[in-house]
């Protein structure tokens, strides 16, 4: 580790407490954003995720190595932390806080990735199901029983089976359209009752269209619980990543992610533990900070909340 | 004069607002009696902050975020209800005396029959066997009107009309002969003709078991039938109380007589009616910043500037007994000054 | 009668929905619910109509078919001489801006996460009436009409007290100048003061601009304020048709006898007679054989004529419609 390294990495904290800190500042100049810092948590974890976006956005500069890379294989097997590796190293002989930093990358975003896809998907069927009702909303919730039905997991592994080196893009968009029935059924709930307010009606009667009734009226409005559902939703997805790249069969070798840095470091767990344990505490932290923000996102962004 | 039933002096609830918007006074400086066997009507708009003062009563209101300020007196039957304990409170509610809502959906119990909810209070407070306390609840809905009471014990809330829900309601709040009851706009979420039923059905168990009633409503046609006297509230207060006719025929405040001539009638010809209808000004002011002076002196059309500086307490109008038909208002002062405006 | 041509004709309208699925027996029986079975009316151009009935008879119903915001099943609606139900979506688009809808709930008639501005300027948007500098200067005009500082345009509604929502309501309605509004109860959720702010507005705006109202309340003394026809539906059916100076002054039908008497009356004084009708409503998907009425009817010649033929409605007296046997003998 260098001294830039560190300077890098202490920048990164603090760029993550400013943004805790400025959102904050925002957030109590609003009565959404008090309900939301109402929350004891949901602070802590916007600091968490800002400083793993953080890590993640600026790998290059606090990764002291390349974390693909074997140092040294003969002598650097295993290490535990130290100043020079901090997070030890690996049964390969490469830097865990490298590679944790690189795989925030991955995971992150492959988190994201898949849930905006899931998101967009299953807002769609849900918002089309429930404003046009009838025949369109019996098909496609149907279609919604069956996918809900269909282990995830049991998808994925034929997946893996048809395909024998599953692309990054191919996994996201395999996590993402396996991962929208839930979102869709929320949605359409939402939008069949967002469909009997009036303001729909009067939309409806000064000549808007379908469309426009569903983008600028019934979305935005039921834009709280998509908006709660995604939050949490990354969280699963992580631990999806995770599980998959643990099995084997997410993420491949040597690209860092934090499920495969715990499938290659498990063996070793004991003698080793810095090499599955810290992965498996950043998955922890990150997953704790979505499900509080989600928590906090939930209670600000409720109506009935408001005056309170 | 007969004693008070109840007797309301200076009642002030106040509501602390989360940010910024500070104490909301909802009920700020409230006095009025409650003489047994009468019906009283207590008027106004939203805000006003007539339902709070009825759930202060039997100390119904959640706190925090609301509180019922010291110096505040509610005395019932010769004890204060603010300083009881709360087992004495609970011998109290529901039983001396009872409540019915506005809602009679949410204000019954999904999941029960009516006849267990009817017979509860008989349980709790008269330890009735529930043998007993069954067959008070027919008597009970029998008394209010229903039709096939022995069958319609057996039934749940959702069984039943919006109209058959508020007898339910009346007959769950009338089970233990309560010396008062306070009705909060109890027909408002009815239609016209469930109204008149519902109206006449409480005019009539009055008059048989000789309870107090407290007719909480906005609407001036439900008290003109059925109150023997009224009290009108704008913003947290007392701005008038009179007799019914007295009122009616002679409303002094400028609130009443605006709300008064702002009701669209029946009782007029249609040709008379095709005009413009006489209206308030402006709104009612939010809780949180009451106007100084007389509260309603932003609205008034006679208003000077001593209004706007000076609150009026409550005056006696002259030429009636002391108490019966006070006036918050400076014109009693100087009625000159309505002559000129009129 | 005679009267200029009218703008709005309603001829026959029927809306069924589908009631309650029951699993009775073997098969699946859907019970129909005629909310609207069978209304006709015309309104002359500026003139009001006044829609009255008790809650589930169906009036709502009948505004919102009018305007096409639920699909009737049967009759005939014109506005000015067009028909209103034949028109394919373009057209029908076009018809909008000719009339328009005011709601009754003030607080769910607004989108929330829209500003008074960008409610109003949607209107003018879909319809391509004005673009951006125009739009405004239009906005801020509405919002004068109605009685609104135009400085709310940049207010969201859950800063508006319920009149001024149901102001921007009105505002929105107009945006399209329209010749024709329905009015659905627009003053029932506003307390008196501000519910005759409201009323005069839209007397005011009536005359000003010549709109022709269809008004749908429940409250006979806010319609009697307003209109100047009034028809009396009860189960889906109109029950009584007439000029509000003759149907205020003489009613023919004992339901809008006795809904005349259930109001009540500001005025301790006032002795009156009044009806109490005995027991509910009954369900419109189970409405008495003969005339929907005989069960709580109080008039002192009901015969058992009643709970077998149904009552046309027929003119009683000149301009004056009532379906009931003995409308000749009112009570």
């Amino acid at each position: 580790m260098t001294v830039w390294t560190w300077l890098a990495l202490a920048g990164a904290v603090a760029l993550a407490l400013v943004a805790a800190a400025e959102l904050r500042r925002h957030a109590a100049a609003r009565a959404a954003g008090r309900r939301f810092l109402r929350h004891p948590t949901a602070s802590l974890g916007v600091f968490i995720l800002a400083f793993f976006v953080t890590l993640a956005l600026a790998a290059p500069l606090v990764a002291p190595y390349d974390p693909a890379r074997q140092l040294d294989p003969v002598h650097l097997q295993n290490q535990p932390p130290s100043l020079r590796f901090l997070l030890g190293t690996d049964v390969y002989s490469r830097d865990v806080w490298s590679r944790l930093v690189y795989g925030a990358r991955l995971s992150l975003g492959i988190g994201t990735m898949a849930m905006l896809v899931a998101v967009t998907v299953g807002a769609g069927v849900g918002a089309v199901a429930g404003y046009f009702r009838h025949w369109l909303d019996a098909v496609l919730m149907r279609g919604v029983d069956v996918g809900l039905a269909v282990p995830r997991i049991f998808v994925l592994l034929m997946a893996v089976a048809l395909w024998e080196r599953l692309p990054l893009v191919a996994l996201v968009l395999l996590i993402g359209f396996t991962g929208w029935f839930v979102t869709s059924r929320l949605v359409r709930a939402e939008v069949l009752s967002l469909r009997e307010r009036e303001f729909v009606a009067a939309a409806r009667a000064v000549g808007a269209g379908p469309t426009r009734v569903i983008f600028r009226h019934v979305l935005p409005n039921a834009a709280a619980p998509i908006i709660v559902s995604a939050a949490l939703g990354i969280g699963n997805v992580i631990l999806l990543e995770a599980g998959l790249s643990f099995l084997g069969i997410g993420v491949p070798s040597p690209l860092p992610s934090w499920g495969s840095m715990i499938h290659d470091g498990w063996q070793w767990i004991v003698a080793a533990p810095w090499t599955s344990g810290f992965p498996g505490l950043a998955i922890a932290f990150v997953v704790m900070a979505l499900n509080a923000v989600g928590d906090g996102l939930r209670d600000a962004l409720d109506p009935r909340k408001e005056g309170t | 004069m007969t004693e008070p039933l109840l007797h309301v002096r200076d009642l002030k609830t106040y509501f602390v607002t989360e940010h910024g918007g500070g104490t909301a006074r909802a009920v700020d400086g409230v006095s009025f009696d409650v003489y047994p066997g009468e019906t009283l009507g207590l008027v106004g708009e939203s805000g006003c902050g007539k339902t709070v003062t009825s759930l202060s009563i039997l100390r119904l209101i959640p706190e925090p975020p609301g509180h019922i300020r010291p110096g505040s007196f509610i005395e019932f039957e010769g004890r204060n209800l603010l300083t009881l304990a709360p087992k004495e409170l609970r011998a109290i509610r529901g039983n001396r005396i009872a409540m019915i809502f506005q809602e009679p959906m949410t204000s019954l119990n999904p999941v029960f029959t009516v006849g267990d909810q009817i017979a509860e209070a008989a349980i709790v407070h008269q330890r009735l066997s529930r043998r007993a306390a069954r067959a008070r609840a027919v008597e009970m809905l029998t008394l209010v009107g229903i039709p096939d009471p022995q069958e319609r014990v057996d039934h749940y809330p959702h069984q039943m009309s919006g109209g058959m829900r508020q007898r339910v309601m009346i007959a769950m709040a009338l089970i233990c002969r309560p010396q008062l009851l306070i009705a909060d706009e109890p027909t408002t979420a009815l239609d016209v003709t469930i109204q008149a039923q519902i109206l006449e059905l409480l005019d009539r168990l009055q008059r048989e078991l000789g309870m107090a009633v407290m007719l909480i409503t906005h609407d001036l046609g439900v008290v003109a039938g059925s109150a023997d006297r009224v009290v009108v509230m704008y913003a947290g207060q007392v701005v008038e109380q009179a007799p019914t006719r007295e009122l009616f025929a002679r409303p002094l405040h400028p609130y009443t007589e605006g709300l008064l001539a702002s009701v669209p009638r029946l009782d007029t010809r249609v040709s008379q009616v095709r005009g413009r209808l006489h209206s308030i000004p402006g709104q009612v002011p939010a809780a949180t910043a009451w106007p100084a002076g007389c509260r309603f002196h932003p609205r008034c059309p006679y208003a000077w500037d001593r209004c706007a500086t000076e609150e009026p307490p409550p005056l006696d109008t002259p030429g009636s007994e002391p108490g019966t038909h006070t006036v918050r208002c400076w014109l009693l002062t100087e009625p000159q000054r309505r002559e000129r405006r009129a | 009668m005679t009267l200029p041509a009218p703008l709005v004709q309603v001829e026959g309208l029927v809306k069924r929905f589908p009631g309650a699925r029951s699993l009775l027996g073997l098969g699946r029986v859907r019970r129909i619910v005629r909310a609207v079975d069978g209304v006709s009316f015309a309104i002359a151009a500026g003139q009001t109509l006044g829609l009255v009935g008790e809650s589930g008879c169906g009036k709502t119903t009948v505004g919102r078919t009018i305007l096409r915001l639920i699909e009737p099943d049967a009759g005939r609606v014109t506005l000015d001489g067009a028909d209103v139900l034949g028109l394919g979506a373009r057209e029908l688009r076009a018809l909008r801006r000719r009339m328009q809808i005011v709601f009754q709930d003030p607080y769910g008639s607004l989108n929330p996460r829209m500003t008074v501005q960008q409610t109003l300027a949607e209107p003018l948007a879909i319809h391509r009436l004005a673009a951006r500098p125009e739009a405004e200067r239009r906005i801020s005009s509405l919002l004068e009409e109605v009685g609104l500082d135009p400085a709310f345009a940049r207010a969201y509604p859950h800063e508006l007290s319920g009149g001024q929502r149901q102001r921007v309501g009105i505002a929105r309605a107009l945006s399209v100048e329209p010749q024709f509004l329905v009015l659905d109860e627009p003053v029932s959720a506003l307390d008196v003061s501000v519910q005759a702010q409201v009323l005069n507005l839209l007397a005011e705006l009536q005359r000003k601009r010549r709109l022709t109202y269809l008004f749908i309340a429940h409250d006979l003394a806010v319609v009697k304020h307003i209109a100047d026809h009034v028809a009396v539906m009860y189960l889906g059916k109109i029950v009584e048709r007439a000029p509000a100076t003759v149907l205020y002054a003489g009613p023919r039908h004992p339901y809008t006898t006795s809904l005349l008497s259930a109001v009540p009356v500001p005025d301790p004084k006032a002795q009156r007679q009044r009806i109490v009708l005995q027991g509910d409503v009954p369900s419109p998907a189970t409405p008495p054989p003969g005339c929907p009425f005989h069960p709580r009817c109080p008039h002192p010649k009901k015969s058992s004529r009643c709970g077998i033929e149904p009552p046309a409605l027929r003119e009683v007296a000149p301009g004056q419609f009532a379906a009931c046997h003995f409308a000749e003998a009112p009570m």
